[in-house]
C-alpha cells in the first residue's frame, strides 16, 4: 500500500505492507538512520520519535495508524528549541557514551522539557524510565535534562 | 604479589606473581614516509610483548599513524575501537600532549584491520578489550606525537638555519623565539617526512602535562545525538538488501527443513537463504524480513543437546568441584597444615549465573561477496578476526577481504566474537549484491556468547583471634581462553577464570585450583565486561566479608589488616569508607557493604548503601567509590566509565541470569533479561587518587566492584548472606 508521511516538515511516499513499522520505513526504506532499533517491543525506547510532538515508539507503530500526524525524528528535533536544549545539555554535560541509545534518550526528553519546563525528579523517572542505556548514562541524563529546561526556560521569558 | 601491575591480563604464561612488568620502556623503532596525499605520515613500530606464538608475523610491528597533511589537517588514525568508553578522546590526547597540537580539529579514522600496523602492544594483536587501551598505547602513541614533533621542529630549525634546540612547538606550529620566526605544521610537513627519525625521543613528565589529565570534551559525541553518527546497523549502499535471522534455538542444532511459501509472498521480501544452522530472510527492509522470518515453517534438526538445562550444568560443576581433576594456580606456605591447626574452618560454594550483553546496538554486520573479492561492514573490538572468518567462509585470500570499521554501539565483550560476521558472510555468499544481516533482540540474547557459570568453593581457616591462616579457592567454570586465546591457554589453567582469585590480599597459606568446565558443543561461553575480576570481585569480596563477619570485625579493619603489604589497596578502601561514612548509624532495613579489588592495573573500593522493601526488594541509593588508576588521561572519562560500569554490574547482581531449558535459552528481550532503568540508578559519588603511578584501566573495574559491595551491604541490613546472582528478593522478604 501507498502512504504519504509527514516526517520533519517534508513529505514522503512510502510503497510498503499496511502493518509495517514505521522503524523500518524510516531506517531502511527512507534512509534515516538515526532512529535506532533496540528491541522490537517497545521496551529499551532506543526507536523513539515524536508523532505530533508526543514521544512513540516507532518499532510498534505501525504505518497505516500515523495518517497525516507529523513525525519528528533525531534528524530534526533540533530544529525545537527543547530539542536543541537538549541536545547542547548533551554535549555541555557529557552525556554520551557509545551513544547508540541517545537519539531515542534525546527524543523523551526534549518532549518532556517541551510540556514542563521545571521537572521534578519524578517527572524525569516517568518520561525516561521507557528509555534503556546499557552504558549506564543515566546520572548525567537527569542532570542534563535538568540543565536543558533551566536554559529553556530562561529563554523563553 | 599484585603490586607488580599486570598490564597483560591475557597473556600470563607464568602465574601473575612470577610476570615481570611488560617491557613497556623498550625502544619504540620509528619509520616515516611520505604519506600518499603529500605530507608527513608517521609510524611507530614496537616489540610485541605476547608469546612467539602470537608474533608470527614478525618481531617489531607498527601501532599507530599520525598524519599532517600540507593544509595542515591533522589525522589521527585509531587503532583502538569507540564503543562508548572514550578511547577516541583519550588516545588523540595521548598524541597531542605530545605533538603539541590542540584536539579540536583533529581528524579521526578508524584503522582498517592489519595486524601489523595496529596490534594492541598490551595483548599482541588487534584487539580493543580486557581494559588495555590506555595501559598499551599510553608510551608508544606519546612516542608517536613526540617523533613527530621532533621532527617538524628539525625541518624548521633546518629551514632556518638554527639549533633545533632554540625552537618550540606548540598549538601545531614550530616558533624560533629568538627571531621571532614560525611555521605552521602543515607548511612543515612535507620537510619534516624527509628528517630522519629520531632513535629516542624524551617525553614530558608528568609535571609538564597540559592535557592528560584533564577532562577534554569527548571527540565522538557530536553526531552522537543528531543522528548522524554511523554505527554498523546504519550502513547505507546501493541495492543494499536487509536480512534477519533464525539460528536453530537449540545450541548445536541444525536446519532440517523449511516451508517458505507464505514467507515468499510478504511484499519486499526477496529471497529465503538456508544455511547450517539457520535461515534467513532477505527483505527490501528489516520490517518484510521480521514479517517474512516469522511466516517461516522452520523444522529443526534439535541434535544432542535438545534436553540441556541449567540445573544440569549445575549439576554437573558440582561434581567437579569435588573430584576435579583440578589445576594449581598459586599454592603459597601450607595450606593443610594451616587448616589442621586453626581455630575455626568457615567454607562456603559461590555460584555466578550465565549471562548475556544486550548491547543496545544489535548484532549485525553487512557482507558484500563478489567472485574475487569480500567487504564487510560493522563494528568489532576484533577487526583482523573479522577479515580472517570472511576470508575463510569465502575462500578468498584475506587481503581481498576489505572490512569498513564502525562505531559500536556497546561492545562488553560480545563484539569481541565474529559468529555474527561468519554467519552474515555464509548468508552473503548467496545473495547477488550487498546484504546487511541484522538480528533481532531475541535472536541477540538467545545465540549470545555467554558469559559463564561459575560455581566456586572456598574454605578458609581462622585463629583463636579470628586472624585469616589460610585461603583456599576452587574455581569450576568453562575456559572461555581454551577457546578463544588457544596459545595462552598453558596446561589446563584458564589465567582469566582464576584472575583475582586471591583479591588484592596476602594471605600467609594459600592455594587457589581451577577445574575446567565443558560445556556441550554449540553452548559457547565468553567475555563479558570486567571479564574475570568481575567474577572473582563478586565471589572473593563477599566470602572475605563472611570471614569478617566470623572473626566479629569490621569489614573495613578486617580487610585492612589483610593488606598490610598494599599501600594502594589500603588507600582505596580508606577513602571509600571515609567518603561514605563508613561506620555512621544507618536507618532501619538499610545497610552498608564494601568491596575492594585490584584489576586491569587498576585499585578500586565501593562502598553501597541499600535499603531492602518489605517485599524483598533491594533498592540500592548511593555508591560510593574510590579509585586509584596510576596517571589519569581523561578524569571525566574515568567517571563515566566509574558510573557506567556500576550500571552494567548492577543489572546482572539484581536481574541478570541466562537460563537454560531443553536446550533453549528462557530469556528473551528486556521484559526478561532486564536492564536497570533511570529510577533505578543510584547516587553515584567518584574520588580519584592522585598518583604518578603508570595508567591501570578503566573500562571494567567498576563493573566488578558493584556485586559484592551491594551484597555486603544486604548482609549488613538483613542477616541474608547471598551466595549467587542475581540477588533474589524472595529471600529478602520481611528480612
Amino acid at each position: 500500500m501507498s502512504f504519504t508521511l509527514k516526517i520533519n516538515g517534508t513529505s514522503h511516499e512510502v510503497d510498503v505492507d499496511d502493518d509495517t513499522p514505521l522503524l523500518w520505513v524510516l531506517r531502511d526504506v527512507l534512509g534515516m538512520t538515526g532512529t535506532k532499533f533496540g528491541c522490537g517491543a517497545a521496551l529499551c525506547g532506543a526507536c523513539t520519535v515524536h508523532i505530533d510532538g508526543a514521544p512513540t515508539r516507532s518499532c510498534i507503530t505501525t504505518i497505516d495508524t500515523v495518517g497525516d500526524s507529523a513525525i519528528t525524528t533525531i534528524e530534526a528535533v533540533g530544529a525545537s528549541p527543547a530539542g536543541r536544549h537538549i541536545q547542547q545539555a548533551w554535549l555541555d554535560l557529557e552525556v554520551v557514551q557509545c551513544g547508540y541509545c541517545q537519539s531515542g534518550q534525546i527524543m523523551s526528553a526534549a518532549a518532556l522539557i517541551s510540556d514542563n519546563k521545571t521537572p521534578s525528579d519524578d517527572d524525569i523517572d516517568n518520561a525516561m524510565s521507557g528509555n534503556i542505556c546499557r552504558c549506564g548514562t543515566y546520572a548525567r541524563i537527569r542532570e542534563a535534562i535538568k540543565h536543558a529546561a533551566t536554559a529553556y526556560a530562561g529563554e523563553a521569558k | 604479589m599484585l603490586n607488580n601491575a599486570m598490564l597483560n591480563t591475557y597473556a600470563p604464561a607464568q602465574p601473575a606473581s612470577d610476570t615481570p612488568a611488560p617491557g613497556l620502556s623498550r625502544r619504540s623503532f620509528l619509520t616515516a614516509s611520505l604519506a600518499a596525499g603529500g605530507g608527513l605520515l608517521l609510524a611507530v613500530s614496537l616489540p610485541r610483548f605476547v608469546g612467539e606464538a602470537l608474533a608470527a608475523d614478525g618481531p617489531f610491528a607498527p601501532d599507530a599513524f599520525i598524519r599532517i597533511a600540507t593544509d595542515g589537517t591533522v589525522t589521527l588514525v585509531m587503532p583502538q575501537v569507540e564503543m562508548g568508553q572514550g578511547i577516541y578522546t583519550a588516545l588523540p590526547m595521548l598524541i597531542a600532549e605530545e605533538l603539541e597540537i590542540d584536539l579540536a580539529g583533529v581528524r579521526l579514522e578508524h584503522a582498517p584491520p592489519d595486524g601489523k600496523l595496529y596490534t594492541n602492544p598490551a595483548i599482541g594483536f588487534q584487539v580493543t578489550g580486557g581494559s588495555t587501551s590506555i595501559r598499551g598505547f599510553y608510551e608508544p602513541l606519546r612516542k608517536a606525537g613526540a617523533s613527530a614533533r621532533t621532527m617538524l621542529v628539525a625541518a624548521a630549525a633546518q629551514m632556518w638555519g638554527v639549533d633545533p634546540a632554540s625552537c618550540d612547538a606548540a598549538k601545531g606550529v614550530v616558533l624560533h623565539p629568538a627571531s621571532g620566526r614560525r611555521a605552521t605544521y602543515g607548511s612543515l610537513a612535507e620537510k619534516a617526512a624527509a628528517i630522519p627519525v629520531p632513535k629516542e625521543v624524551a617525553l614530558k613528565p608528568v609535571d609538564k602535562f597540559t592535557l592528560i589529565g584533564t577532562p577534554a570534551k569527548r571527540l565522538d559525541v557530536a553526531g552522537k545525538v543528531d543522528g548522524t553518527a554511523t554505527y554498523g546497523i546504519d550502513v547505507k549502499l546501493p541495492g543494499l538488501k536487509v536480512a534477519t535471522v533464525a539460528a536453530c534455538p537449540v545450541f548445536g542444532g541444525k536446519l532440517k527443513s523449511v516451508d517458505d511459501t507464505e514467507a515468499r509472498a510478504v511484499k519486499g521480501v526477496r529471497q529465503i537463504v538456508k544455511i547450517d544452522d539457520a535461515v534467513a530472510v532477505v527483505a527490501d527492509h528489516m520490517g518484510a524480513a521480521k514479517k517474512g522470518l516469522a511466516a517461516l515453517k522452520i523444522e529443526w534438526d534439535e541434535g544432542p543437546n535438545a534436553t540441556l538445562s541449567t540445573e544440569e550444568i549445575v549439576k554437573q560443576m558440582a561434581a567437579l568441584a569435588t573430584s576435579g581433576p583440578a589445576v594449581d594456580d598459586k599454592k603459597v606456605g601450607d595450606v593443610a597444615a594451616a587448616e589442621a591447626a586453626a581455630a575455626r574452618t568457615v567454607k562456603a560454594t559461590y555460584q555466578m549465573p550465565f549471562l548475556a550483553h544486550a548491547t543496545m546496538e544489535p548484532l549485525n554486520c553487512t557482507v558484500h561477496v563478489r567472485p574475487d573479492s569480500c567487504e564487510v561492514w560493522v563494528g568489532s573490538q576484533v577487526l583482523g578476526r573479522a577479515q580472517a572468518t570472511a576470508a575463510e567462509v569465502t575462500g578468498l585470500p584475506a587481503e581481498k577481504v576489505t572490512v569498513h570499521n564502525h562505531l559500536l554501539g556497546g561492545g562488553f565483550g560480545r563484539r569481541l566474537e565474529v559468529d555474527s560476521v561468519t554467519q552474515a558472510v555464509k548468508i552473503a555468499k548467496q545473495v547477488d549484491g550487498p546484504v546487511k544481516v541484522v538480528w533481532t533482540r531475541e535472536e541477540d540474547i538467545q545465540h549470545d556468547i555467554y558469559r559463564p557459570y561459575y560455581y566456586d568453593q572456598f574454605a578458609a581457616g581462622l585463629d583463636a583471634q579470628g586472624k585469616v591462616t589460610s585461603f583456599r579457592h576452587r574455581v569450576v567454570g568453562s575456559s572461555i581462553v581454551a577457546r578463544w586465546l588457544p596459545q595462552a591457554f598453558a596446561n589446563g589453567l584458564d589465567f582469566d577464570a582464576v584472575d583475582g582469585a586471591a583479591g588484592p590480599y596476602a594471605f600467609p597459606n594459600l592455594h587457589v585450583d581451577y577445574v575446567r568446565h565443558i560445556l556441550p558443543e554449540g553452548f559457547v561461553t565468553g567475555w563479558w565486561r570486567g571479564v574475570g575480576i568481575t567474577h572473582n570481585a563478586f565471589i572473593v569480596e563477599g566470602f572475605v566479608d563472611e570471614l569478617a563477619v566470623e572473626s566479629k570485625a569490621d569489614p573495613v579493619a578486617f580487610r585492612r589488616g589483610l593488606l598490610a603489604n598494599d599501600a594502594r589497596a589500603r588507600g582505596v578502601l580508606d577513602l571509600a569508607a571515609e567518603k561514605a561514612g563508613w561506620g555512621t548509624t544507618l536507618p532501619a532495613r538499610t545497610g552498608r557493604g564494601i568491596a575492594v579489588l585490584f584489576g586491569f592495573g587498576t585499585y578500586m573500593a565501593q562502598v553501597a548503601d541499600v535499603e531492602i522493601g518489605k517485599d524483598g526488594a533491594v533498592k540500592v541509593r548511593r555508591i560510593v567509590c574510590s579509585v586509584d588508576c596510576g596517571v589519569v588521561v581523561n578524569p571525566d572519562t574515568v567517571k563515566a566509565q566509574v558510573q557506567g560500569g556500576i550500571v552494567y554490574g548492577l543489572s546482572a547482581a539484581l536481574y541478570g541470569q541466562i537460563t537454560l531449558k531443553d536446550g533453549r535459552v528462557e530469556q528473551s528481550n528486556f521484559d526478561n533479561y532486564q536492564a536497570l532503568r533511570i529510577e533505578e540508578m543510584p547516587e553515584i559519588e567518584v574520588h580519584i587518587v592522585d598518583s604518578r603511578e603508570a595508567p591501570g584501566g578503566m573500562g571494567e573495574p567498576s563493573t566488578a566492584g558493584v556485586a559484592p559491595a551491594v551484597v555486603n551491604a544486604i548482609f549488613a541490613a538483613t542477616g541474608q548472606r547471598l551466595r549467587q546472582l542475581p540477588i533474589d528478593p524472595d529471600r529478602l522478604k520481611g528480612a
